[in-house]
């Protein structure tokens, strides 16, 4: 199974050694061509700014949007999650996204780099907690009814699924711990 | 309810924002709107300060931390990271700049230092730090002292990539050396670097540095920015390599897609095409020793 990995910029390393770790093989993707080799893809942490603009000037937009939506699971981290919401709550908008998930995200909501912060949550589904890193992170602010709450912070949901897109306002992949990729790379088993 | 508690201020968040930024571009940036332009181009982060070192090579006097009425300006531009300068050794200048929000501070060599003997200690700061050094010793003294992460100093404000990539392959070669020697060689190495023990063992079981590693220091065009990724930097720190071009906006724009596709030459062609003129470069033998920016930091 071929997972690939945004590579426009971002924690693009972190998130290929998480895949390895749980099963599958990786697969850095900059190009259409390397994402119509891929059976699943995941957006990492990063600047969603940057990758949003990167995304729009490499014509990488449409083709992720086709392929999302035409079944290709997907797993955004963070500044990937961001780029994945159907709606951003300002004040700061990302305006080219692939907006497959029904959430409304608010980006920066924690505050500055001093306010973010390490914390044991509990994912539904995993026996042991989960120690979750949110850096600058984002909120989802909103989700929509198909939309399953895996895990929450302060009643915010930071880890959600709706069918084969996964989002996580947090960083599994800075943690060594791989359950969270485990998950995903069993709902793209489920999927193929 | 009670609120979960939440562990600010560790390693790992510190470390963490700088692993956000790989493969990402961080500019320099004196005023809100080029905060703006360098945002709108592309830039992971930008580098508020009061000159960029070109400006301060040809003014010179004493160059401190930028005004915090434009930091905090700067800070309220952009939805991107704002980093910001401190002198060497100046920790309330340090304070002041996590007083006022920005989301990584620069110790830098480009400011006239504070302390001639000691860099601040950046364990006693939530915000996270990033320090320049020439080479794996200077890095690592750096780390140990709470550095969160590192570039490669180059030389500040000459369009000049040279001492960039001298500072890059120190750092690189060092950490190949590191790997190959027995534990019983690597007290003496630790002492030849004057670096921690244990950051020195370290490096030689992962053959990397703890932290992410930036160049910085006369990059100037797109190119010189590949160059730099292709040598092995997780990304780039751009001076006056942007704002003292004909064509900033063009240009940074440029820089960020070269450093995404830095080993695709087809790309990096097709972006440099066009960009008006480069910064005037300075030649490296042309300035005397005490004027050069890199040697400052201990």
């Amino acid at each position: 199974m071929k997972v690939g990995v945004l590579g426009l910029q971002g924690d693009v390393r972190e998130h290929c050694t998480a895949l390895d770790g749980a099963g599958a093989t990786p697969v850095v993707v900059k190009t259409a061509d390397s994402l119509a080799s891929v059976d699943a893809l995941v957006m990492p942490g990063g600047e969603s700014t940057t990758i949003g603009k990167l995304l729009d000037r490499f014509e990488l937009l449409e083709p992720l949007r086709d392929r999302a939506e035409s079944g290709m699971p997907l797993y955004g981290t963070c500044a990937g999650a961001i780029l994945m919401s159907k709606e951003i709550a300002g004040p700061h908008d990302a305006p080219f996204r692939v907006p497959v998930l029904d959430v409304v995200t608010r980006r920066n909501a924690y505050g500055r780099q001093v306010d973010s912060f390490e914390t044991d949550i509990a994912v539904r589904g995993l026996d042991e907690a989960f120690r979750a890193v949110f850096i600058r992170a984002p909120v989802f602010e909103d989700v929509g009814d198909a939309v399953e709450i895996l895990a929450s912070v302060d009643d915010r949901a930071v880890l959600v699924r709706q069918g084969r897109f996964l989002a996580s306002t947090f960083h599994p992949e800075m943690t060594g711990d791989n359950r969270v990729h485990e998950l995903f790379v069993s709902i793209v088993r489920g999927a193929l | 309810m009670t609120e979960t508690t939440r562990e600010t201020g560790g390693l790992r968040v510190k470390r963490g924002l700088a692993e956000m930024l790989k493969g990402g571009v961080i500019m320099d940036v004196t005023t809100a709107e080029q905060a703006k332009i360098a945002e709108d181009a592309g830039a992971v982060a930008v580098m508020a300060l009061e000159r960029v070192p070109a400006d301060i090579r040809a003014e010179g006097g004493v160059v401190r931390m930028a005004d915090p009425e434009k930091i905090a300006e700067i800070v309220e531009s952009v939805s991107v990271p704002v980093m910001a300068k401190c002198r060497i050794g100046h920790f309330v200048e340090a304070q002041v700049l996590q007083s006022l929000g920005v989301d990584y501070i620069d110790e830098s060599e480009v400011l006239t230092p504070a302390d001639e003997s000691h860099h601040v200690n950046k364990w006693d700061f939530d915000v996270p730090f990033v320090c320049g050094a020439t080479n794996l010793g200077e890095a690592l003294r750096r780390i140990g002292e709470g550095a969160a992460m590192i570039r490669s100093k180059g030389e500040a404000g000459t369009g000049n990539v040279v001492e960039a990539v001298r500072h890059m392959r120190s750092i690189l070669s060092a950490m190949r050396k590191l790997q190959s020697l027995g534990d019983e060689e690597l007290m003496s190495e630790a002492k030849e670097h004057r670096a921690p023990f244990e950051l020195v063992r370290e490096v030689a079981r992962t053959g990397k540095l703890p932290v992410v590693l930036f160049t910085a220091g006369g990059i100037a065009t797109p190119a010189d920015a590949a160059l730099m990724m292709q040598l092995g930097a997780d990304g780039v720190f751009v001076g006056s390599g942007i704002f003292k071009s004909g064509d900033p906006a063009t240009r940074a724009r440029a820089i960020v897609e070269a450093t995404t596709h830095f080993e695709d030459a087809d790309i990096i062609a097709k972006v440099s095409r066009g960009l008006g003129d480069a910064m005037v470069g300075i030649n490296i033998g042309d300035i005397p020793e005490q004027e050069r920016l890199a040697t400052r930091g201990w």
